[in-house]
């Protein structure tokens, strides 16, 4: 199999397998937790349930100042990973094209350059989230072998695709199939992994914030 | 309740996992920041204290159970089990080691309530056989005798009797119909008496009815603490019969903190319907009766005081701000600690941790947070609003060599209350 072949592989079938496994899988995952079901509170409620979760939801997404101030860096840097690593997603007008062939919407895209700089941020901010992990000893006392993996497969991508857009140690078909194919390992895996809090984050700031609204506290 | 086995530790654990719990664990990324805001983390530097980490048995077992990759990894036995092993090791950081105070719930950033885990996995350990004899003792006293200190009613009997012989007022008991019910903490009755006596002169400036319940008169609940629905469904229904017996309108809560979750959020939960009645905190009561103008006060408290706010009644209770506007009412000084509120840090006693002796030495290394907390305000008073709280500040004061009065929020309140008899004398 040459670059040609590895690449219409990717391209085609390869995408299609890990897409499938994705979507099935993430649905497994949030069937299993939706199947767990959860007993309605009893308890008089002071406030409303429903904006609670709403609150709760959007809330968190920035941290309070007493846990910001311990470790603004270590934040910062998280910040910065998930935003650039959607930017690069999302943002890119050959990704774009590519939305807009399954899905058949579309939306305006980045200059190239542009990504191309926010793409080298991202492995960056990914690499120094290795740093910090390895240097806290409360993450290190935490870190699963999942966790490694889970750090990989999100490198990979954006390395890869920096590495093809700047034509980079390997011929440009070939390491653009290695970036399909490292998006398509990315798609497999995640449903299995911790990767799983892009859906799950929103489930468990709802169920908290839920409950603090309905009982009027603060969350 | 059957023989407790690793088996039923492990069925209990199964059962008190749901859509929040599952929730919870696949959206952990092990970032670790809980433990920031753990004082048993930050008081020992122990990693084993991360909260996240007091669950791990939990989501050992939600993986294994409620997962098709869990599953998979079992057949291959690529995952830990749960057995006898486990529960020993992670006895002390379920029980000795959380006060299930609830800071680290508020910090995670992707909303996992871990403190609400740890009350459901304290059931399984509980079940298992895996809880510490003090609150085994506190917990089977409450159910026997009617309250986890061992008190029956003569002593509360007795403190209303010396009640109306020192002041004239009166404790009614059993009166059908009243505004309020008035429970008690053991506490309250046994070491701080001033809670009644400012009840009864509160109620009566305000034009209130109230009364005590010979059925019911311990607002404490100590299968809360344990972890043993069983428990606190039985001293919770004790509260709901005499309530609706006597058609009270309202219970109040006293100066306890876990006993307002009991019975503020988990009781109707517990015997599985919605009260007859309302039930409110006493701060909320007093609160309502400063701005309905039905209580006034004279004079103010000089010295400089803080607040320590019980993590049952601000964080879990959301009774925040109704302690502020009574402080204002009555001191003149009064400052907040850092982290007031809401992100108050836990004297380090509660959630059954100071029925536990096992615990007293990480308690009190536990207490360094808020000694460091009191020393950077200089305060020659503390007030708070929970009768577990004054104990275990008292005890750490003592301990570290620190002279600070600590008062209850009700009775320091009362003191200040404009004196009817002097009034209708002058008029």
């Amino acid at each position: 199999m040459d670059a040609n072949e590895l690449l219409a592989w990717a391209r085609g079938p390869g995408f299609d397998i890990a897409l499938t496994i994705f979507v099935a899988g993430m649905l497994l995952r949030l069937f299993e937790v939706m199947a767990l079901g959860k007993k309605p509170d009893l308890s008089a409620a002071r406030g409303s349930g429903a904006q609670g979760g709403m609150r709760t939801l959007v809330a968190r997404t920035l941290p309070r100042k007493s846990v910001f101030d311990k470790e603004p860096l270590r934040i910062i840097n998280g910040y910065v990973l998930h935003i650039g690593f959607f930017i690069v997603l999302f943002l890119y007008e050959p990704h774009i094209a590519l939305f807009d062939r399954a899905l058949g919407i579309s939306w305006p895209g980045l200059p190239s350059g542009l990504i191309d700089a926010i793409g080298a941020i991202t492995i960056l901010s990914l690499i120094a989230a290795l740093v910090f992990r390895l240097n806290n000893t409360v993450m290190r006392f935490l870190t699963t072998k999942g966790d490694w993996l889970a750090w990989a497969v999100t490198l990979l991508p954006v390395l890869t695709g920096y590495m093809a857009y700047n034509h980079l140690l390997l011929p440009y078909t070939l390491m653009l199939a290695l970036h399909l194919l490292s998006v398509e390992l990315l798609m497999v895996v995640a449903p299995f992994t911790k990767l799983t809090h892009m859906f799950s984050f929103a489930t468990a700031r709802w169920y908290q914030g839920y409950q603090a609204g309905r009982r009027g506290v603060e969350s | 309740m059957s023989a407790p086995s690793i088996e039923k530790g492990i069925e209990f654990i199964k059962t008190e996992i749901d859509a929040p719990v599952a929730s919870f664990f696949s959206a952990c990324v092990h970032c670790g920041m809980c433990a920031d805001a753990c004082l048993f983390y930050t008081e020992t530097g122990d990693p084993k204290y991360t909260p996240i980490n007091k669950v791990e048995p939990m989501r050992r077992i939600w993986e294994r159970e409620y997962t098709l990759v869990g599953k998979l990894k079992a057949l291959l036995g690529l995952s830990e089990p749960v057995d006898a092993k486990t529960f020993e090791e992670w006895e002390t950081l379920v029980y000795d080691g959380c006060t299930l105070c609830g800071r680290c719930s508020l910090v995670c950033p992707v909303g996992n309530d871990i403190s609400g885990m740890i009350r459901k996995l304290r059931e399984g350990f509980a079940a298992a056989g895996h809880a510490p004899e003090g609150l085994i003792g506190a917990s089977t006293r409450a159910v026997e005798i009617g309250s986890p200190m061992g008190l029956k009613l003569p002593a509360l009997e007795a403190q209303i009797k010396h009640l109306k012989n020192d002041t004239g007022l009166d404790a009614p008991m059993d009166v059908k119909g009243a505004d309020y019910m008035v429970l008690l903490s053991s506490m309250e009755i046994m070491n701080f008496p001033e809670y009644l006596e400012a009840i009864a002169r509160i109620m009566k400036q305000a034009g209130k009815t109230w009364t005590l319940a010979s059925k019911a008169f311990e607002a404490t609940n100590s299968g809360i603490q344990i972890g043993v629905s069983d428990i606190a469904r039985t001293l919770v229904r004790r509260v709901v019969d005499a309530a609706e017996e006597l058609g009270v309108k309202t219970v109040i809560s006293p100066e306890c903190g876990h006993a307002f979750t009991a019975i503020r959020w988990d009781g109707a939960n517990l015997i599985g319907r919605p009260y007859k009645f309302d039930v409110k905190h006493i701060l909320e009561v007093l609160d309502e009766f400063v701005e309905q103008g039905l209580i006034k006060t004279e004079g103010k408290e000089d010295a400089k005081l803080t607040y320590h706010d019980p993590c049952q009644i601000a964080r879990k209770g959301g009774v925040v701000d109704q302690p502020r506007n009574l402080l204002q009412q009555i001191a003149s000084n009064f400052v907040e600690m850092e982290d007031g509120g809401a992100m108050n840090w836990c004297c380090g006693g509660g959630g059954g941790v100071s029925a536990n002796e096992r615990a007293d030495e990480v308690k009190l290394t536990a207490f360094n947070k808020k000694k460091s907390q009191l020393q950077a305000l200089g305060v020659e008073t503390l007030v708070t609003a929970c009768a577990n709280c004054r104990l275990t500040l008292e005890e750490g004061l003592e301990e570290n060599e620190m002279d600070i009065p600590i008062v209850g929020l009700t009775e320091m309140l009362a003191e200040y209350l404009v004196d009817d008899d002097k009034e209708k004398q002058a008029s």
